[in-house]
């Protein structure tokens, strides 16, 4: 499931992850909550074992850190959980990420992909939706959609089954 | 409150209509003679006539129309309920379905054939006595009417306009309409809505009176409608004139369609058997009601937690007062939601009695407890499934009558429903041949499913059908064989939380057993601590709360046994499975649970208590979590996971077998 390249400037919140930079683009993004209580989901995979309740819904909440291959880190006072409508096999689904600092929403100007390097980006490249110019550097727009797509459960998966017996 | 759309109105009550008339003529195969069937058919058939030309099925109210006139004939006696009435008028009932839902759909040809079929009936059966024949072969050389019409007071409240009327007849040939006032009222007595002139036409066409009578179709039967022909009543107007009249129709029918139609809030068309009072309301509304029912439990028990921390006696005897309420409001809910299970079991007469036409079976279908009640949602979702089984036991259960050897040539089918705790048990049982195991066998190991040499039990052969793609049938017919279903089945109930069960013996018949839930929305539940976590328990699956002794206590693996009262059970340390941090609590707790005659003991920190538990379903992104089947919100606003406890019980027991296998 490829977008259409965007054309136009994407408007974007901009969020820190392990020091690094990168935007989600804001017609995802439902709320901005502050982190409150989670409940553990055992035998879920590790980045998405999460609940949380947002008014009244229960909602898988993701550590995006853990999927893009950073550690995981402490809660700390600029942590903000960020709720997100995503299209999955044309559901929609709420699912809600943790940020370690939300920064600003703001346009951005996307670059061509063609431009974009295929390695170098601390990524999976199928999880960018684009690379943005953001003053003089630049910021990876995450793709929410086929970050969790890629994760969406096969039936009969084997880790439910391993969790039970690891011996 | 937005009113609902009419014509949707309409389309849903002709639904309900449509399987009144279904299953009158079903019942009309057996009792030929049953005045009450034959007038449950007709009113079902006046209705959607009526109905139908009001919001602008003008194809269904034509066409009703004569499927109406010949059993308006078999109500006046002068027509027998004859098989092959019966037959067509079947055929013209589907007929009327696809004109409502997909009138692109419906065949002209089709039409014709059902009409002349009750044409040929009509006129084949009955001497050719005083009714005005409904055929248009009555097309006398004439060179006008007079046409007197008196329609009834209240025909503008229910929705007829005399003026479109005058209209239609203008278009049969021209047309000088006087109209009488005599009959209306002094102003003080004059109601505005009412309709009291009378108008007296002449029509100068040569056209047959049937032409004429079909513009009134609608009110035919409840106006004064005069006919005769311009020469012969302008030399003597006080000729005998035919009189259509109301016929006995006003009696004993139920008030005109219209007025039902009209008004959407006014009651639902009662069934025949039992006129109870109700109300229609959109399901989607009851579902928003649930949803704040349950938004008001999970309120309430965050108000009894406040309370109980509390030393205010006023404040505890409001909480307990809210509480008390709560729960009624919430089973009454509970209650509007739920229909019984024979809304269902009706549609399924159909379909066996088309089936063993197909099929040259022969078989008689038993219904039993069909006032048994489930959630609406739950009827709705279990009709493809119960199709999908009927189907099966129809084509590869029951056998042909020369085939069944000793058996009753006659083959039955059992649908049965009945509640068990919670639960419902709905299940389909056949005399048929039972299934064929070999034949499983050999299927699964043919594809892979199973080893060769695997030891089954009965209930593992069976399960296996429930695979995709399996299906033991040599042919493929158009009913069932191709392999696509059982999976299905399999799985739409599971998703509704319940569970299949087979039984089978070789000649005697299958039995297939499904257990649901009463409800999806609201559970009673069991909170559990398992080292930080909460959890819940469905308290209709927990037997009961016992203290783990130390001993049991010392072993390490994860699964060992209990001995409870001389039985020995299997227990699951939650902890364990749940990868918690090991909990200082000296004295565990084991909830004993069980998923039908299986039993497993689930060990926890501690018990917390009952709670209300509204169901929220997981995320799609956690279809893979098969501990748990859902999620709730406790008092705190925190989340708690619900313990799938089928699946828990079959990971029990299966560890229990290789523990023993091992030993």
């Amino acid at each position: 499931m490829t977008l259409p390249e965007p054309a136009d400037n994407l408007r974007v919140v901009t969020i820190n992850l392990q020091g690094e930079r990168f935007a989600l683009e804001t017609r995802h993004v439902r709320e901005i909550l502050d982190p409150g209580p989670t409940t553990l989901v055992p035998s879920a995979p590790a980045f998405l074992n999460r609940l949380i309740n947002v008014r009244g819904r229960v909602v898988p909440l993701a550590d995006l850190r853990l999927r893009l291959g950073f550690e995981q880190s402490a809660v700390t006072i600029d942590t903000r959980v960020i709720v997100l409508e995503i299209d999955l096999a044309d559901e929609p689904t709420t699912v809600a990420v943790l940020a370690d600092k939300v920064n600003e929403v703001r346009e951005i100007m996307p670059i061509a992909s063609s431009q974009t390097p295929k390695f170098g980006l601390r990524c999976r490249p199928d999880h960018v939706r684009c690379i943005g110019q953001l003053g003089d550097g630049f910021v990876i727009v995450l793709d929410p959609a086929a970050i969790f797509a890629s994760s969406a459960p096969r039936r009969g998966s084997e880790h439910a089954t391993e969790h039970h017996l690891p011996h | 409150m937005s009113s609902p759309d009419p014509v949707e109105t309409f389309r849903q009550e002709s639904q309900e209509l449509l399987e009144q008339l279904e299953q009158a003529l079903l019942d009309l195969e057996h009792r030929p003679g049953d005045m009450e069937l034959i007038d449950s058919a007709f009113r079902a058939l006046h209705t959607i006539k009526g109905s139908g030309a009001m919001f602008g099925f003008d194809a269904v109210a034509a066409f009703t129309h004569h499927v109406e006139n010949a059993f308006d004939e078999v109500r006046k006696g002068r027509l027998a309920a004859s098989s092959e009435l019966v037959a067509l008028a079947l055929a013209a009932q589907d007929h009327l379905r696809i004109l409502l839902e997909r009138p692109a759909e419906a065949e002209a040809e089709r039409r014709e054939a059902i009409l002349v079929g009750l044409r040929a009936i009509i006129q084949g059966d009955m001497a050719p006595v005083a009714v005005s024949p409904p055929a248009e072969e009555q097309a006398p050389a004439i060179q006008g009417w007079r046409i007197g019409i008196q329609l009834p007071r209240n025909a503008m409240a229910m929705g007829t306009n005399p003026l479109l009327l005058l209209d239609e007849l203008r278009e049969l040939g021209p047309l000088r309409v006087t109209a009488r006032e005599t009959q209306v009222p002094p102003l003080e007595d004059l109601d505005p809505t009412d309709c009291h002139i009378t108008w007296t036409a002449e029509l100068e066409a040569s056209c047959s009176r049937a032409a004429i009578e079909e513009v009134f179709m609608f009110v035919l039967d409840d106006m004064t409608l005069n006919l005769s022909p311009l020469e012969t009543s302008a030399a003597s107007p006080s000729a005998p004139e035919e009189t259509l009249e109301a016929a006995s129709a006003a009696l004993s029918a139920p008030p005109p369609a219209q007025v039902r139609a009209a008004a959407p809030a006014a009651p639902a068309p009662a069934k025949a058997a039992s006129p109870a009072e109700s109300v229609r309301v959109p399901a989607g509304k009851l579902d928003e009601l649930m949803d704040r029912v349950g938004e008001l439990v999970i309120a309430q028990s965050r108000l009894r937690q406040v309370a109980s921390a509390s030393s205010d006696i006023h404040l505890r005897s409001v909480a307990e007062e809210i509480e008390r309420l709560a729960l009624e409001l919430r089973d009454t809910t509970m209650g509007i939601r739920t229909v019984p299970i024979a809304q269902l079991f009706g549609r399924f007469r159909r379909l066996v009695h088309d089936l063993c036409r197909d099929l040259g079976k022969d078989v008689d279908l038993v219904m039993q407890g069909e006032e048994t009640e489930l959630d609406k949602t739950v009827i709705e979702r279990l009709n493809d499934p119960l199709v999908h089984l009927i189907r099966n036991s129809l084509d590869h259960g029951l056998e042909k009558p020369e085939e069944r050897g000793s058996k009753p040539g006659r083959g039955r089918l059992l649908l049965s429903a009945r509640h068990a705790g919670a639960q419902v048990r709905v299940s389909i049982r056949d005399d048929g041949k039972g299934l064929d195991r070999a034949r499983i066998r050999a299927r699964a190991e043919e594809r892979g499913l199973i080893s060769p040499d695997q030891p089954l039990t009965d209930q593992e052969v069976f399960q296996l059908i429930f695979e995709p793609g399996f299906s033991t049938a040599q042919t493929v017919t158009n009913l069932s064989g191709r392999g696509v279903g059982m999976d299905v089945v399999k799985r739409t109930i599971e998703a509704l939380r319940g569970s299949i069960d087979i039984a089978s013996e070789p000649g005697l018949g299958t039995e297939v057993t499904l257990c649901l839930p009463l409800t999806l929305a609201i559970i009673d539940g069991l909170l559990v601590r398992v080292g930080e976590g909460r959890y819940v328990i469905p308290l209709t699956a927990v037997e009961e709360c016992v203290e783990l002794d130390a001993n049991a206590e010392a072993g390490s693996t994860r699964c060992n046994f209990l001995n409870l009262r001389g039985s020995l059970i299997p227990f699951l340390r939650l902890s364990g499975m749940f990868g918690t941090n090991p909990d200082p609590e000296p004295l565990k707790k084991a909830v004993i649970v069980s998923a039908g005659d299986q039993r497993v003991g689930l060990v926890v920190d501690q018990v917390i208590g009952d709670h209300q538990t509204v169901i929220k379903s997981l995320s799609k992104l956690h279809a893979d979590v098969e501990m748990f089947s859902g999620a709730t919100i406790l008092g705190d606003g925190s989340v708690a996971l619900i313990l799938d406890i089928a699946h828990l019980v079959a990971f029990g027991q299966a560890h229990e077998e290789k523990l023993m296998a091992a030993a």
